[in-house]
């Protein structure tokens, strides 16, 4: 039996509604995120409930219930309302997986400010562009990742507080800096929640772009009945006892720097009531199963890219540990190939079943479900309550044909679409065409309507379920000493999918020694984030230009992939 | 196994890639599993492990294990070196 029963009837009687009702919406005393995922469990009668166990690199272990949960976002919230902060203003979160970072999310909801999650891997310029953008006033972080606020401090004349979470004393505060012990302040009981309703914005999360700088995705209160009902019937969390079943304990093992770590990593699991873990840990085969075997896992939300490196770490691996508490795994990022599907299914016996979704849908549009019949490789087919299709590249009409390619549309209207890209109305009415939302993806259909993925429509780059702009990487690769001119393009990976190319002619006086190929490297590295990073570096005398002097990032991607190159009567000079 | 490789990469490893100012590390400090270096990154470390030593590590020697710490990596390097 899963939560989602007959997908075909679901079909048939669907309404959002659904979700409303479940969560009592229409007549919550309050439409906040914060308060569904705290208060409102503790008013059910669960606030002992463990809401979150959390592991640490070293091993520390650290338990919440729903009642910890609602004092600490409580408490996030009053320190961030006597800084000043009102309803609307943008507050980052720039930390590691740590509990501070989901307290937080929950607390800067609960005032009514705009959550704008980073992933702390990012690099100073990735952080200040961001940050400007959102005109963010406040940035709550740790002390290991302060020095990178600390040097674009100069250039965020917006940012009004810089609030660390283990200060640890040994050096003066700053300008601008404030320090912020959640275990020795005292928790605060009572709270007054602003109230936000349906509309109110409640995320900002940044996403790449082909062009031009990355984009702030607005979401607002109203997502949570999405991300309550696909993480309910999808990831087909229990949250009672039902007939002899036992509470899932769940882990989600994104970032919640990305919007899958704060969709179902925050929102879904927690406006349910279910244990989630957290491990703040690098990936190796071992750590990670060694934590579904301790913490008893039983539903396991993943990424091909970490799919990929367990089936590289083989099979013998898994015979050590006890994985029989697993009961449902699903994965997300990037499309997930028919090999990894057959896999899990042999050495877990459990298939893994890709989701498809993105930042701008706020939560999962088409998914293979439990239940459903699985077709390894497909994505499976769309979410009740969403109308998806596959349109025409030119015309956006819809493709009747089965197995012709062309763009995924969606019908606007689901709950958690996003409402605009943050000061950027232009962009945003340009993913609409012909009265579909466009996420960029091309796909086919095949004749019973399961959707298959083929490739992006842009020139962005997806490793490991991370989108980074060939634009942005170009950039910064001109402010390197040695690069004279860049173009940026995918390369396939076995296990990323895809990763970062950079073709480079350098200035004179620079020569193509692999110590200048490590140093560009880690220029960017430190400037955007290891993520776009290039893998590799090709330098080159020329790059590839159209006559009116465009580079033709499309010839150099054709390389990389063994596709065809085809016209380039327009081009300047064949290398 | 040589101390001063030892010293050369845990020096690279606090140059490049600690950010905390404070924080130690030692010549067995968990680097990967410890979120000191992170798969991606963990390419520009063998690229300089690579160009330092004159060898070539093979993608799939090049993993979060052996590359979870100084120690580690020096016995990784020592075996292409002999």
């Amino acid at each position: 039996m899963t939560n989602i029963g007959s997908y075909e009837e679901r079909l048939k009687n669907f309404s959002w509604s659904i979700a409303e009702k479940e969560l009592g919406y229409s007549d919550a005393k309050t439409k906040n995120i914060g308060w569904y995922c705290s208060d409102r469990i503790c008013d059910m009668g669960k606030a002992e409930k463990t809401a979150l166990i959390w592991e640490g690199h070293d091993g520390t272990e650290k338990r919440y219930s729903f009642n910890d949960l609602r004092l600490a976002s409580n408490t996030i919230g009053k320190f961030l309302k006597n800084l000043g902060l009102k309803n609307e203003d943008r507050v980052c979160l720039f930390m590691d997986k740590i509990p501070e970072l989901y307290f937080s999310f929950l607390g800067v909801l609960k005032i009514g400010a705009i959550v704008q999650p980073l992933f702390s891997a990012f690099g100073d310029e990735s952080l200040h562009v961001r940050l400007e953008n959102a005109e963010t006033s406040v940035i709550i972080t740790q002390r290991k990742h302060v020095s990178k606020v600390r040097r674009i401090l100069e250039k965020s004349p917006y940012l009004k507080h810089i609030v660390i979470v283990d200060y640890d004393g040994k050096h003066p505060l700053r300008e601008r800096e404030i320090a912020f012990n959640l275990e020795e302040t005292v928790p605060v009981e009572e709270f007054e929640i602003f109230p936000t309703k349906a509309e109110s914005p409640s995320v900002l999360h940044y996403t790449s772009g082909t062009t031009g700088q990355p984009k702030g995705v607005k979401h607002v209160h109203y997502s949570l009945i999405s991300q309550y009902l696909t993480t309910k019937w999808v990831l087909d969390l229990i949250e009672d006892s039902l007939l002899g079943q036992e509470e899932d304990i769940y882990w989600c093992t994104a970032d919640p720097g990305w919007v899958t770590g704060t969709s179902y990593g925050i929102i879904g699991p927690w406006s349910m009531g279910i244990t989630q873990c957290v491990l703040d840990k690098g990936f190796s085969a071992e750590n990670w199963y060694q934590f579904i075997e301790k913490y008893n896992i039983t539903v396991w939300y993943s990424a091909p890219t970490a799919i990929r490196s367990l089936m590289k770490a083989g099979d013998e691996i898994v015979r050590k540990f006890n994985l029989s508490s697993l009961r449902h795994l699903a994965s997300v990022g990037e499309p997930l190939n028919a090999e990894a599907v057959i896999w899990s299914e042999k050495i877990y016996g459990l298939p893994f079943l890709d989701t498809y979704w993105q930042t701008e849908t706020g939560s999962i549009m088409i998914t293979n479900f439990p239940g459903m019949p699985i077709r390894p490789g497909s994505m499976g087919k769309p979410f009740p309550g969403i109308v998806g299709t596959v349109v025409d590249t030119k015309t956006y009409e819809p493709i009747t044909t089965p197995g012709t390619i062309g763009l995924i549309a969606f019908k606007p209207g689901w709950p958690a679409m996003m409402r605009s890209y943050w000061n950027n109305e232009e962009t945003y009415q340009s993913k609409f065409k012909n009265g579909w939302y466009i996420p960029g993806d091309r796909a086919r259909l095949d004749d019973e309507g399961y959707f298959w993925f083929v490739g992006r429509d842009d020139d962005i780059i997806n490793t490991a379920g991370h989108l980074v702009s060939p634009f942005e990487v170009e950039s910064a690769l001109l402010e390197a000493e040695q690069v004279a001119e860049s173009a940026v393009v995918s390369k396939p990976d076995e296990i990323n999918m895809e990763v970062v190319k950079a073709f480079v002619t350098l200035k004179p006086g620079f020569e193509p020694t692999p110590d200048n190929e490590l140093t560009i490297m880690n220029f960017i590295r430190k400037k955007l984030s290891p993520l776009a990073m290039p893998q590799e570096i090709e330098f080159v005398k020329t790059l590839p230009k159209t006559r009116s002097g465009k580079i033709m990032r499309r010839l150099l991607h054709a390389r990389e992939w063994g596709e065809d190159i085809g016209d380039t009567s327009t081009l300047e000079d064949e290398e | 196994m040589s101390e001063e490789m030892k010293d050369i990469i845990l020096n690279y490893v606090i140059e490049e890639y600690l950010e905390d100012e404070d924080e130690e590390i030692s010549y067995d400090t968990p680097l990967i599993s410890g979120g000191i270096v992170d798969s991606f990154s963990m390419v520009s470390l063998k690229r300089f492990l690579e160009n330092k030593y004159n060898i070539s590590i093979p993608d799939d020697r090049a993993t979060p294990e052996a590359f979870d710490s100084v120690t580690k990596i020096t016995v990784l390097v020592d075996g292409f070196l002999k």
